[in-house]
C-alpha cells in the first residue's frame, strides 16, 4: 500500500499551491485530481474547433506574492500582460486606467480605498486572527500598527465603510453615473449580492487588496500548466484522473484517502482543495461529524450568480476602444442592482451586466486568423432556475443582446456561443451551486467566520484532515493564498 | 430671560430629555412646530369618536428606566401587553402567534414539527444576542479612535462584556449582526410562513430587505423591548401613544419646565461659535445657554443651521446620512369588527398584529419595488386593531385598525408624492385587506392614508424615515449619525442632538434623550441623582 506524509485532494490553484509550499517544508506529498489535467477553474478550453479560450477564471488577479516568489512560472513558460485598462463602452465611451488616475473624484476614491485596502490585504495571508493562542501575534501586531498609523481620519472612515453598500458609497463620492456604475460592478462581481446590499464595500476592498488584473497569455490553461511544473520541481508526485471516493477515516482521525479504482493511500494527514461540504458530507461522511457541523454544513450558502460565455466571433468586436482591454458592460448601479433582483427567485434578468475580454487580442493563436474569441462573465445568473434549459436559453439571449448594444453588429460575426449557466460550472468544475468562492464570499462568511467557526483555520472538524479551498479564508479567486495559508497551518503544527 | 436650555421639537426623545433636565433643575423650554406634542407619537382624533394612534401604534422599546424616573405611570401612562397575533396565508390558512413560548411550539408544530424542535434553539439564540446589545442601548457610545480615559473605559467595557463570551459565541455573534435575515431564519426552519411571520421585525421601518445583509439586526432592533418586563413582548399606549408624549409632558410640566407649540424653529442661531438659542418662525429669538434639537440630522444641520457654522467635513459626513424613508401607515375607522374567514370572530389572534405576507419572498419583491421608486401592488402591512384590548378608542362597537405598510418609497419614480399617488397606496393596501376581510371595505368610515410625504410633513421627519436615519452598521452606535459625533454634542459648542438620529436610534424607546441628559448634566453642577442607572432585565 502505497504511502505518502500528505495527500492533496484537487489539482486546482489551491491545491498545488498546498502541495507546492508542503514540498518546500519538506513533506512527502501526493496530489490526486480527477481529472487528466490538473488546473481547476484555471484552464485553457476549445469550445469551437479552432477556439480556445479560458474555460472559467479569465484574469490572473491577485495570484499570490509567496506563491509566485517560490515557484518560476514565467521560467515554466507562463507569462500575462500588464494589469488591464477598463473601458465603459457606448455612446460615450470612458476607460480607466489599470492603476491610480483616472478622472478626479474616481481617483480621490481609489486612493482613499486603495489606502484602506493596503493596510487590510495583510490579514489575506494570515490564518483568520482568533481569540487565545495560535495567532501570529507578530503578523497580527503588524496589521494593528499600520491601522494605528492611518490617524484618527481615516480610521473613523474604515469604521463607517466596513459594512456599508457599495451603492452609497458610489452616490456620494463619485458624480460619473459610468463610474458609479464600474465601482458598483466591480464590488458585486462573483458575489451574491447587489450593490445596494450592505457588505459589498468590504468585497470591492478585498478585490483591490487583489491588485491589477492581468490578461494569460494563452488563456489559463498555462498557469496550471506553469504551476504543476513547479509543484513537479518541488518534488510533488501528482496523478491526475484519480478521483477521490472517500476519505478513510480510523479511530476518528483521517487515514488516508480511497479513490474511485478501489486504491487506498494512506497518508498523515489529508489536505482536500475541494469544495468544504462536498469534502465533509460526500468524502466523510455524517458518522464521522458531530450534529453541529452537520449543521454548519447544511447551512453553507452556494448561490453562484455568474454565468460564463465564450464566444467565437468571425471578426474583430467594435467595442469602439482598444480591445486589449477589459470591457465592462454596467449602464448604472440601478442596472446592475436590477440585474440581481431576479436571481433571488431563481428567475433570469432581462438586462444582465458583464465583463467582458477579448484574449485574441493579447494571443491571437487562441482562434484562427483574422476571428477572436469573447470571454463573458455576465452576471446575475440564478443558480436554481425552475427551468434550466429556458433560463439558460433566455440568459444567453439577454447577453447577446446587452452585447449587440455595446458592439453594434456583434450579431452578424458570431460563429459559436456556449454559455456556461452556474449549474454547468458547478457540473463542470465541481464548484457547487457555480459559486466561485466554493460558499458565497460575504462579511458574514469572512476570516473566522469562513467556512464556519468551526473550520476557519483550515483544520476540519476531524484530526488530520485540512481544508484549503476557496471555502476557507481569503476566499476564491485564481490565488492560491488559501492553499498556502493551510500548508503553513499544517507545516506548523506537524512541526 | 436666557433658558438653561431650548428643546427643538416636543417628540417623546425631545421630552424625555426635557423632563430629565427640568427635574435636575434647570430652565427648560420645549419649542414644537405642532399645535400638539408628541412628535411620531400621538394620538389624534381626525373623525370623530375615533382617536388614531396616527403614527407609531405599539409600545415595547420604551425604556423601563425611563418610565420609573420620570413617573409616567403617576401621569397617566398605561401599556396594555397584547396577545400574539397571525399571518393569514395565501391558501386560506393561518400561522397564529402567541406570547407564550410553548403555545408558539404547538402552533408551529401545526406547520412543522421540525420547526417546532428548532424553535426553541432560535429563541434561546436570539435572546442571547438581545442580552448583549440591551446594556448598550442606554451608555453613551464609545469613540473608538479617542485616547480620552473615558473612552478608553467603555471600550474596555465592551471588551470585557465580549470576553465573557465563548469564542464560539462571539463568532456568532459577527455573524449575525452581518447577515440577511432570510439567511438567518434558513438555518433553524423550513416553514415557508414561519419564516415569513418572524422576518417582520427585521424589515419594518428599515430600506433593507429580508435578502439584504444587516437585516437580522433589525430584527434584534425591534426585540429588545419588554413590557412590564417581559422581554420582546410589545402592548398598546391605553389612549394611543399620544398617552406617552402626555405623560411625558405632564412629567416635564411638573418639574417646572415649559412647553411652546406653535412655534416652529427657523434656526438654531450660533454666535462667537457657540449656539445661543434660537430664532422661532415668528421672528421671536430664545436665548438659551444651550440648544437641544431632537430633530433629525439632516433637518438639524442642513435646514436649520447655516453651513459657515458648521465644519465643512462635519455637513459633508450630515448629507451622507441616509434618511430614505420606507414606510406608510393607514389609518381606518370601522364601523364593526372586521371579519376574518380564517379564523373565527373572537379569535385570540385577532387582539395582535395580522400579517398577509406568508413568504419571504413577497416581502423581498416589496422591497425590490421599493428600490426602484414603486410602492408595492402585493404590500407588507402590520394590521393592527387596538380596540379589541383598549375601548377607549372608538365609539362602543366600532373599531380603530391601524396598518403599518412596509415599503413607501420616499419619492415615486424620482418625483415626490402626489395625492393621486397617496390615493392608489391607499386602495392597494385596501385590496390585500379586502382579500382577507371580505367586507372590510364597506365597513370603513374613514381612511387616513400617510406615505412618507405625509410623515415629513407633518413630523418633519427628512424623506418620511421613521427611524430618524436608516439602521445599517454605517450609521448605527459610533457611527450615528456621524462619525466623531455620536456622543449627543453637536459640532458646535452648546449644541447637543436627543433624537433617534442618535444611538441608539428610532423607535419609540427614549433611550437617545436619556442618553442626551446624561451627558448635559456631566457638563453641568446640576442634580444628577435623578438619573438612575440603567438595569438589566434579562
Amino acid at each position: 500500500m502505497p504511502s505518502s506524509d500528505i495527500v492533496v485532494i484537487g489539482g486546482g490553484a489551491n491545491g498545488l499551491a498546498c502541495a507546492i509550499r508542503l514540498a518546500r517544508g519538506g513533506a512527502r506529498v501526493t496530489l490526486l485530481e480527477a481529472e487528466p489535467e490538473v488546473g481547476g477553474g484555471a484552464t485553457t478550453v476549445e469550445f469551437a474547433p479552432g477556439y480556445r479560450v479560458s474555460g472559467l477564471a479569465h484574469l490572473v488577479h491577485g495570484l499570490d506574492a509567496r506563491l509566485v516568489a517560490a515557484t518560476d512560472l514565467a521560467g515554466q513558460g507562463f507569462r500575462a500582460t500588464d494589469p488591464l485598462p477598463t473601458t465603459l463602452p457606448g455612446a460615450d465611451p470612458l476607460t480607466v486606467p489599470a492603476a491610480g488616475g483616472g478622472p478626479g473624484d474616481w481617483s480621490t476614491l481609489m486612493d482613499r480605498l486603495g489606502r484602506h485596502a493596503t493596510r487590510l490585504a495583510p490579514l489575506r495571508s494570515l490564518p483568520p486572527p482568533r481569540l487565545g493562542a495560535g495567532n501570529d501575534w507578530r503578523a497580527l501586531t503588524g496589521v494593528g500598527f499600520g491601522l494605528a498609523r492611518a490617524g484618527r481620519a481615516d480610521l473613523r472612515d474604515l469604521m463607517r465603510l466596513i459594512l456599508i453598500n457599495v451603492a452609497d458609497v458610489a452616490e456620494d463620492e463619485l458624480s460619473d453615473e459610468r463610474l458609479r456604475a464600474l465601482l458598483a460592478f466591480d464590488a458585486t462581481l462573483g458575489a451574491w449580492a447587489g450593490p445596494r446590499s450592505p457588505g459589498t464595500l468590504l468585497l470591492y476592498l478585498n478585490r483591490l487588496a487583489l491588485g491589477g488584473a492581468r490578461a494569460p497569455m494563452g488563456g489559463m490553461g498555462r498557469l496550471a500548466a506553469a504551476l504543476r511544473a513547479a509543484a513537479e520541481g518541488a518534488g510533488v508526485t501528482i496523478r491526475t484522473a484519480a478521483r477521490v471516493t472517500a476519505i478513510a477515516v480510523a479511530g476518528d482521525r483521517a487515514r488516508g484517502v480511497t479513490l474511485a479504482t478501489g486504491e487506498t493511500l494512506r497518508a498523515d494527514h489529508v489536505v482536500s482543495a475541494l469544495c468544504a461540504r462536498t469534502t465533509l458530507e460526500g468524502l466523510v461522511g455524517p458518522a464521522h461529524l458531530d450534529t453541529g457541523t452537520v449543521r454548519r454544513i447544511a447551512a453553507m450558502p452556494f448561490h453562484g450568480g455568474a454565468a460564463k460565455l465564450h464566444i467565437a466571433l468571425t471578426g474583430a468586436p467594435g467595442f469602439g476602444a482598444d480591445l486589449r482591454h477589459r470591457f465592462v458592460l454596467a449602464p448604472s448601479v440601478d442596472a446592475v442592482e436590477r440585474a440581481f433582483n431576479p436571481v433571488k427567485y431563481g428567475e433570469v434578468p432581462d438586462r444582465p451586466v458583464a465583463e467582458v475580454l477579448v484574449p485574441t487580442a493579447h494571443d491571437p493563436s487562441l482562434a484562427p486568423e483574422g476571428h477572436h474569441v469573447l470571454s463573458v462573465i455576465a452576471q446575475f445568473a440564478p443558480h436554481a432556475p425552475k427551468d434550466p434549459d429556458a433560463a439558460k436559453a433566455a440568459f444567453t439571449r439577454a447577453v447577446l443582446s446587452v452585447l449587440e448594444q455595446a458592439a453594434p453588429g456583434l450579431s452578424g460575426q458570431i460563429a459559436h456561443v456556449e454559455t456556461l449557466m452556474p449549474a454547468d460550472i458547478a457540473a463542470r468544475y465541481g464548484l457547487r451551486g457555480g459559486s466561485w468562492h466554493h460558499g458565497d464570499l460575504a462579511a458574514e462568511r469572512m476570516l473566522f467566520l469562513r467556512p464556519f467557526p468551526e473550520a476557519a483555520r483550515y483544520r476540519a472538524p476531524l484530526p488530520g484532515l485540512w481544508l484549503a479551498s476557496a471555502a476557507t479564508h481569503p476566499g476564491g479567486g485564481v490565488t492560491g493564498t488559501a492553499g498556502w495559508n493551510a500548508a503553513e497551518a499544517l507545516l506548523k503544527e506537524a512541526a | 430671560m436666557s433658558w438653561d436650555a431650548v428643546i427643538v421639537g416636543a417628540g417623546h426623545n425631545g421630552l424625555v430629555t426635557a423632563a430629565y433636565l427640568a427635574r435636575a433643575g434647570m430652565t427648560v423650554c420645549v419649542v414644537e412646530r405642532n399645535d400638539w406634542v408628541g412628535g411620531a407619537a400621538v394620538s389624534r382624533e381626525l373623525y370623530p369618536g375615533f382617536t388614531y394612534s396616527n403614527c407609531s401604534y405599539v409600545c415595547s422599546l420604551f425604556r423601563p428606566e425611563i418610565m420609573r424616573d420620570l413617573e409616567l405611570p403617576r401621569h397617566g401612562l398605561q401599556v396594555l401587553p397584547y396577545e400574539g397575533g397571525a399571518v393569514l396565508k395565501e391558501d386560506g390558512g393561518y400561522l397564529a402567534m402567541f406570547r407564550d413560548h410553548d403555545a408558539n411550539r404547538r402552533e408551529f408544530a401545526r406547520h412543522s414539527p421540525r420547526d417546532a424542535e428548532a424553535y426553541d434553539r432560535y429563541a434561546r439564540d436570539v435572546l442571547r444576542h438581545c442580552r448583549f446589545i440591551r446594556p448598550l442601548l442606554m451608555r453613551t457610545p464609545p469613540d473608538p479612535v479617542s485616547l480620552r480615559p473615558r473612552d478608553l473605559g467603555e471600550l474596555a467595557w465592551l471588551g470585557r462584556r465580549v470576553l465573557e463570551m465563548s469564542e464560539a459565541q462571539i463568532a456568532e455573534m459577527v455573524r449575525f449582526w452581518t447577515m440577511s435575515i432570510a439567511d438567518f431564519l434558513d438555518e433553524y426552519f423550513e416553514s415557508p410562513v414561519i419564516k415569513a411571520y418572524l422576518a417582520v421585525s427585521a424589515i419594518i421601518g428599515t430600506a433593507l430587505g429580508p435578502m439584504s445583509p444587516g437585516s437580522a439586526y433589525v430584527l434584534l432592533h425591534h426585540y429588545m423591548g419588554d413590557v412590564d418586563g417581559n422581554v420582546g413582548a410589545w402592548g398598546y399606549a391605553r389612549g394611543g401613544m399620544g398617552a406617552i408624549s402626555a405623560a411625558l409632558r405632564a412629567s416635564f410640566e411638573v418639574a417646572g419646565g415649559t412647553v411652546r407649540t406653535g412655534s416652529g424653529v427657523r434656526r438654531i442661531v450660533v454666535s462667537g461659535g457657540r449656539a445661543t438659542g434660537v430664532e422661532l418662525d415668528s421672528g421671536e429669538v430664545l436665548k438659551a445657554r444651550r440648544v437641544i434639537s431632537g430633530m433629525d440630522a439632516r433637518r438639524t444641520y442642513l435646514d436649520c443651521m447655516a453651513e459657515d457654522d458648521l465644519p465643512a467635513e462635519f455637513v459633508g459626513a450630515v448629507r451622507r446620512f441616509r434618511t430614505r424613508g420606507s414606510s406608510g401607515k393607514l389609518n381606518i375607522a370601522l364601523d364593526a369588527a372586521p371579519h376574518f374567514p380564517a379564523f373565527p370572530d373572537g379569535a385570540p389572534m385577532l387582539k395582535g398584529d395580522l400579517h398577509f405576507t406568508d413568504t419571504i419572498e413577497r416581502m423581498e419583491r416589496a422591497y425590490d419595488d421599493w428600490k426602484d421608486g414603486r410602492f408595492s401592488s402585493d404590500p407588507f402591512q402590520d394590521l393592527m386593531i387596538p380596540t379589541m384590548i383598549d375601548p377607549t378608542m372608538a365609539p362602543p362597537g366600532k373599531h380603530f385598525v391601524s396598518s403599518f405598510v412596509q415599503y413607501a418609497p420616499p419619492r415615486i419614480g424620482g418625483q415626490g408624492w402626489t395625492d393621486a399617488d397617496r390615493d392608489a397606496f391607499g386602495a392597494a393596501c385596501l385590496d390585500q385587506i379586502e382579500r382577507f376581510s371580505p367586507g372590510f371595505r364597506d365597513r370603513v368610515l374613514h381612511v387616513e392614508v400617510r406615505t412618507p410625504r405625509e410623515l415629513e410633513a407633518e413630523v418633519g421627519l427628512t424623506e418620511g424615515n421613521i427611524f430618524q436615519g436608516e439602521l445599517t452598521f454605517d450609521q448605527l452606535f459610533f457611527n450615528r449619525p456621524v462619525p466623531g459625533y455620536a456622543q449627543y454634542r453637536g459640532p458646535v459648542e452648546g449644541l447637543w442632538m436627543c433624537g433617534s438620529s442618535t444611538h441608539p436610534g428610532g423607535g419609540v424607546m427614549g433611550a437617545p434623550g436619556r442618553n442626551a441628559a446624561v451627558e448635559i448634566l456631566r457638563t453641568t453642577k446640576h442634580d444628577r441623582s435623578g438619573v438612575r442607572d440603567a438595569y438589566a432585565v434579562l
